[in-house]
């Protein structure tokens, strides 16, 4: 074989070899964790391994839409995922368990199935017992009918109920634990003997809710809700988000369509208990997803103060 | 304007003689061809981040219709790297002189074949699906693959380049549309190729392989089939052969005569308008179709493509070609008043590719920082966002372009119209009415 023909088909391999090794060497050396609608796989892959006080480094792109990215019950600002584009998170557990990540961008429909889990390996000393829920403790049924048989003709003010407040003793009120035990409407039966008129009533309830809360907590709540609960609720809660009417909603399924928060009828005779446990269990196939995982009891609790904005007006 | 002889410049000849140039051009093409079906494959699902997407649909395209084809004919033909590794294969070598006895079938394309329908057909069937094509890498991928694959076993089996000759989707407008081009490859002398011995132009010497277009230089007149791979600058034993510089579309003086090449000028004239409708269009429903491959809608969106392409853009052109008094002739005078609509189907490409070559052309810096969504920033250019480049220039750049269009084909239907003797009015007033309707569409 002559020395130029030898070259050339040297020169020839080197540069399909390159085209083919380079390509692959990169790509098979960048371990990227894809987001893809749910209907398209979700995460992938959507289980990680990690151990406890090591750094975790994640390398995120979308496939598809624009996705977020945040781990719950963490102290941590969610990340936009573009498409094309690689996002680098890097994340540091304390304690070892199971953390569940999820997309923060209202994806799709099935936005809210787009979850994994960070599974945390550690020395099993670090660990704490979960706490019971309340909505436990209290033996709630949080399925059953919890319908107010009396609501008000209009929305109660806290304003005029403060007023009221100061003839009234309602100290034993304003606790945290009678407050996440107890419905607006068990509060208005309480009140009941007082000798006001109905409306006053509910404005004197209207004051103890929001005297069981703060300005922070609604805030807080407010901001949770807008980024994972309005999508299908609606921004002013009354169960018309942008996805309320793409909802598989049919016969012969379990699936409902989104709570109306802004119904006194079935939020007033709800307790923060009975709250707490719709949304940390969720709705089990009604299509409400669990956010137990999610949220912190804390968080929790400053969107079920918001989530009873509704139904009140706050000063 | 008379013709310049590039070739006769010693140093333009002797960069196509040599076959170092071309063969690092070659391989620089080969790799970077299949460098792009790798991104396809295994890059980035996002079209407009993939190296694939971005540098074929918009790079390689808008090089090609607005610079290769319109000045160059063939030239990227010389340059493409599909026929490739299956001629190697077939001739057993890059640069040796081939084999006498050939390793693989080497047999003749069948003659029934012999023509561009095949070539019509692999076009139409990558149009109907382009929705799907320009925006899915992996689909991208898999067609550039599929490509490379057919072209080496067709080589494996038939002589020659047939898959470039007879298959390639690409193939068949750009041979139509270089007969445009201002160059040519032509000989000098056809009576010295009359007399020489043994043809090495088309059968191959030591000095290189026999013309791999399956086209004999000494008969060319157009630059239709032949792809300027200036093998036979290198084997000519009597210097015969020559790259001209010429006046711009002077193959379209002697028109054509063949129905396959009639039906390109349709295809390539109707399908320039479906894909402004589709792609540029305001119409949702129409985009809904053409993406939703295998869908009901899809199946008529592909009927009204070929029914436009192969039924009402042809009739409506045929009444220009009919004359009742002279009615044995209409075949010749419907192929060769086709001639007129090359200039024009050319120019609405142009138009139509500056539309989306200006939308898009930013996508080429973001997926060169990141070729393979891997998350790198090579060139630094990671934070530039999509912009639309030219926007102000764009609308009286396509209007100039097709109303230049269709000044051209009339001047081409003039021509073609004395060959057919016939009138040229209606061919004028059917470039009219479609230079208004794609007006329409691009604005």
């Amino acid at each position: 074989m002559k020395r130029s023909e030898l070259l050339s088909r040297l020169l020839m391999m080197a540069g399909i070899l390159l085209a083919i090794g380079v390509p692959l060497f990169f790509w098979m050396r960048t371990p990227l964790i894809h987001a893809r609608v749910a209907e398209n796989g979700g995460w992938s892959p959507n289980v990680i391994q990690a151990e406890a006080g090591k750094p975790l480094h994640l390398q995120l792109t979308s496939d598809d839409v624009t996705h977020g990215f945040a781990v719950g019950q963490m102290d941590m600002q969610s990340v936009d995922v573009m498409p094309g584009k690689v996002t680098d998170v890097t994340l540091t557990f304390d304690k070892p368990g199971t953390y569940t990540f999820y997309c923060t961008r209202w994806c799709g429909v099935n936005h809210w199935r787009m979850r994994g889990t960070i599974e945390v390996s550690g020395s099993s000393l670090d660990t704490e017992p979960a706490a019971v829920p309340l909505y436990v403790s209290l033996g709630l049924n949080v399925d059953a009918p919890h319908d107010a048989p009396i609501v008000p003709k209009e929305i109660p003010s806290a304003i005029r109920g403060e007023q009221l407040a100061t003839d009234l003793s309602i100290a034993q009120f304003v606790n945290p634990d009678f407050y996440r035990a107890n419905s607006p409407y068990q509060t208005f039966q309480d009140l009941s003997s007082t000798g006001l008129g109905d409306s006053e009533i509910w404005d004197a309830v209207s004051y103890i809710w929001q005297s069981n809360t703060t300005a922070g907590s609604l805030v807080n709540g407010q901001k949770l809700f807008a980024q994972n609960c309005a999508a299908c609720h609606g921004e002013n809660g009354a169960g018309d988000g942008v996805f309320a009417d793409k909802l598989p909603i049919k016969v012969d399924s379990m699936m409902q369509k989104p709570a109306n928060l802004t119904d006194p009828v079935r939020m007033l005779g709800a307790s923060p208990a009975m709250l707490q446990g719709k949304i940390l269990r969720g709705g089990m196939g009604t299509g409400m997803p669990s956010w137990g995982s999610i949220f912190t009891e804390h968080q929790i609790w400053d969107l079920i103060a918001y989530i009873y904005s509704f139904q009140f007006q706050y000063h | 304007m008379t013709k310049i002889e590039l070739t006769s410049h010693t140093f333009i000849k002797s960069a196509l003689k040599n076959r170092y140039p071309q063969l690092v051009v070659l391989v620089v093409m080969l790799a970077g061809y299949i460098f792009a079906m790798m991104a396809g494959l295994i890059g980035t699902p996002v079209g407009s981040h993939n190296f694939s997407i971005v540098f074929v649909w918009i790079a390689w395209w808008a090089i090609l219709i607005l610079f290769a084809v319109p000045f160059f004919g063939r030239g990227w033909c010389a340059v493409c790297p599909i026929p490739l590794p299956g001629e190697w294969l077939q001739r057993g070598a890059i640069l040796n002189p081939p084999n006498k006895k050939p390793k693989w079938s080497n047999l003749r394309w069948p003659k029934f074949l012999r023509n561009i329908w095949l070539q019509n057909i692999s076009f139409l069937l990558l149009a109907l699906f382009s929705s799907v094509l320009l925006t899915t890498p992996n689909v991208t991928g898999i067609i550039l693959a599929a490509m490379l694959f057919t072209a080496i076993a067709l080589s494996m089996v038939f002589e020659r380049r047939s898959f470039c000759r007879y298959l390639c989707p690409v193939g068949g407008f750009v041979g139509l549309y270089s007969q445009t081009a201002p160059i040519e490859l032509r000989v000098k002398d056809k009576q010295a190729c009359i007399t020489c011995d043994g043809k090495p132009c088309y059968n191959g010497s030591a000095n290189g392989y026999g013309c791999p277009w399956d086209v004999f230089p000494g008969g060319l007149t157009r630059n239709t089939y032949c792809g300027l791979c200036t093998e036979c600058l290198r084997t000519c034993p009597n210097d015969n052969i020559a790259i001209n510089l010429r006046s711009f579309a002077s193959d379209l003086e002697k028109p054509s005569a063949r129905l396959d090449e009639a039906f390109k000028a349709f295809i390539m004239l109707g399908s320039a308008m479906i894909y402004a409708a589709v792609l540029l269009g305001p119409w949702g429903a129409l985009k809904d179709a053409a993406y939703h491959v295998g869908t009901s809608a899809w199946l008529i969106y592909a009927a009204v493509f070929l029914g436009i392409v192969f039924i009402l853009l042809p009739s409506l052109f045929a009444l220009c070609a009919f004359r009742l008094e002279n009615f044995n002739s209409f075949k010749k005078r419907f192929t060769t008043l086709s001639t007129a609509l090359i200039p024009l189907g050319l120019m609405f490409w142009v138009a139509f590719s500056l539309s989306f070559v200006f939308t898009n052309a930013s996508y080429i810096l973001v997926s060169l920082f990141d070729p393979l969504g891997l998350g790198w920033n090579l060139f630094g250019t990671v934070n530039i966002v999509w912009q639309p480049i030219l926007t102000p220039i764009l609308a009286p750049a396509q209007t100039l372009v097709l109303v230049g269009g269709l000044i051209w084909s009339a001047r081409t239907a003039l021509k073609a119209s004395n060959e057919a003797k016939t009138s040229s009015i209606p061919v004028i007033i059917y470039c009219f009415v479609v230079t208004l309707i794609m007006l329409w569409l691009l604005l």
